[in-house]
């Protein structure tokens, strides 16, 4: 009884809706913490990160959990819906629902697919070039006194790789590596220059203000989600408890508000500022 | 006052129902929303026509029979009170008024405006109570302390009078805070902590086998019952069914 009751009852769903919900917050305030070094760090930074985040073996774990957590969230809030629906075959001529609970709880559903939209859409554009796709090496300029700057690769092992060398075939990159060319011994290793692919994502002539206005409403959209999701997700728990309300209050504004907010200065100011 | 009724009409279970409008004509402000559909019957039965089938009983706002979902919301406009208790006087001259049955796949309608609300019983009967010996030794009941602060909140829950306007309300028909002022009113008890797993596992197993909806916290429910009844009742539940389950 208690095995399956965890796994199948309504009161279940409830409980993985909310777990995986929450982790998903964690998820932002991580996400939002790196994407904020598109405005408060240089191209380096943001592209260290970006590494570190690919390769990094906690991250992995922790990114597949993410992945898990989307999928569980988003197919266990489409069942719950589908079965909400089918709990009243015969709907009301007339509902004032507005009276007595708010546009986002009603909408949760549509939020979140949208929601799934957007990520999909977002993983396409950055997560999918990042992880499959031939990606540009962050290159940066060093200068020298008395001397024309000069244009080298930036590498994880601090080597200083020209660019004319390897345009003169002195050196060979294969995927993000330099090799003596010929061989197979590993000279450096370069960076991915996701910064570059990022800022030409929302600066592109044609596109740039599409993406930043849809990447905003988005981040409209996480914000409705958010504003009833986080405080319901402690309800769904358990947790209740006027001792408690008010700090889960103050953290819901931070999660639903503020959060996505930031997130949503980082396209406005590529576009705009850049 | 004259209204407009838009009242649904279903001769029987099986039938399909319809909405059906109505003039009324001379309404006090002082009538009760019941005593003016009693009104609204005498004219239909005088015309010769088939009155409509509502429910009610104690017209006190303590028995919970009376139902109706009114303008779009579940006892009507007001807050605290049942449709017994809901007054012309909330309306004005020339209103249009929606009347309609409580609606969910598990409260099906038997006529009119009448549901039936057998389900609310099936799940008391599942887990409801507690056990105890009334063969003559029964003991004396202030025997047994309860801190104050535990009595109050047991009943604030017992004051459920299992009305289903929850139920109508809830986007989703779930029944969640029914069955969470249920389970709470025992729970918090020492006389209702012997069958505490018990009965929330079993009370939840029969709320999803009749086919309610799942709670998704919009609160509605608590706005629109009558009684008051928190949400804090459906975390309690949502802890007590963890612990349960985890035991
Ligand atoms: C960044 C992404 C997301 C975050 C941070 C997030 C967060 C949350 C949280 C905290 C809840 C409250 C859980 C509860 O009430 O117990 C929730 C509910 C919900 N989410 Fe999401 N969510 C995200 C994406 C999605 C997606 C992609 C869907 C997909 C279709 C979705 C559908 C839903 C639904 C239907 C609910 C309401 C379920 C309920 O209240 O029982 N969410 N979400
Ligand atoms: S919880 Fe409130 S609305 Fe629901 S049945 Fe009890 S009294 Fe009626
Ligand atoms: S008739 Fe008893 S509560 Fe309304």
């Amino acid at each position: 009884m208690a095995k399956s009751a965890l796994l199948k009852s309504s009161l279940a769903k409830k409980y993985w809706m909310a777990l995986t919900g929450l982790f998903l917050c964690l998820f932002l305030v991580g996400h939002l913490a790196g994407n904020l070094q598109l405005i408060f760090g240089d191209a380096s930074a943001f592209n260290e990160y970006a590494l570190f985040m690919t390769t990094n073996p906690a991250v992995k774990v922790l990114s597949y959990v993410t992945y898990i957590s989307i999928l569980f969230h988003a197919i266990d809030g489409i069942v719950l819906t589908i079965q909400n629906k089918k709990a009243r075959p015969i709907g009301y001529a007339k509902n004032n629902a507005a009276a007595n609970s708010s546009f986002s709880s009603r909408n949760m559903a549509i939020l979140g697919t949208l929601l799934l939209v957007f990520i999909v859409t977002h993983m396409a554009n950055f997560w999918a070039k990042m992880h499959f796709a031939e990606m540009p090496l962050q290159k940066v300029e060093v200068k020298v006194e008395g001397q024309e700057p000069v244009l080298i690769y930036k590498t994880v092992q601090q080597q200083a790789i020209p660019v004319n060398a390897v345009e003169m075939g002195q050196l060979e990159v294969k995927g993000t590596q330099f090799f003596q060319p010929g061989t197979d011994l590993k000279v450096a290793d370069g960076y991915k220059d996701l910064h570059k692919i990022t800022v030409e994502f929302f600066k592109n002539e044609k596109t740039g203000l599409i993406a930043t206005i849809a990447y905003v409403l988005a981040m409209v959209v996480l914000g409705f989600h958010l504003s009833h999701g986080f405080g319901s997700a402690f309800q769904s728990l358990g947790v209740n408890n006027p001792k408690y309300r008010g700090c889960i209050k103050g953290l819901s504004f931070i999660i639903a508000y503020v959060i996505p907010a930031l997130f949503a200065i980082i396209p406005v100011y590529i576009h705009f500022f850049k | 006052m004259n209204l407009t009724l838009k009242i649904w009409r279903q001769s029987n279970a099986k039938e399909q129902g319809k909405m059906v409008d109505y003039k009324i004509a001379n309404v006090s402000p002082d009538m009760s929303f019941l005593e003016m559909l009693d009104v609204l019957n005498n004219e239909l039965i005088e015309k010769g026509d088939d009155p409509v089938a509502f429910d009610h009983d104690c017209r006190e706002g303590i028995c919970g029979m009376c139902s109706l979902f009114i303008n779009g919301e579940a006892h009507g406009p007001d807050r605290g009170i049942t449709t017994c208790q809901l007054h012309m006087r909330k309306f004005k001259d020339g209103d249009t008024i929606y009347i309609e049955p409580f609606r969910a796949k598990a409260f099906p309608v038997i006529k009119d405006l009448v549901v039936d609300r057998t389900a609310f019983d099936k799940i008391q009967h599942a887990g409801g109570f507690i056990s105890v010996n009334t063969s003559g030794n029964t003991q004396d009941a202030n025997a047994i302390p309860v801190p104050k602060h535990d009595a109050d909140r047991a009943f604030d829950a017992a004051t459920c009078i299992g009305c289903g306007a929850c139920v109508a309300t809830c986007k989703n028909s779930s029944a969640m805070l029914f069955v969470s002022a249920k389970v709470s009113q025992f729970a918090l008890l020492p006389q209702g902590k012997v069958e505490a797993a018990d009965r929330v596992l079993n009370m939840v197993a029969e709320m999803d086998a009749l086919g309610f909806g799942n709670c998704t916290n919009t609160g509605a429910c608590e706005v629109e019952c009558p009684k008051g009844i928190s949400l804090e009742n459906i975390a309690r539940m949502n802890r007590e069914y963890l612990k349960a389950s985890l035991k």
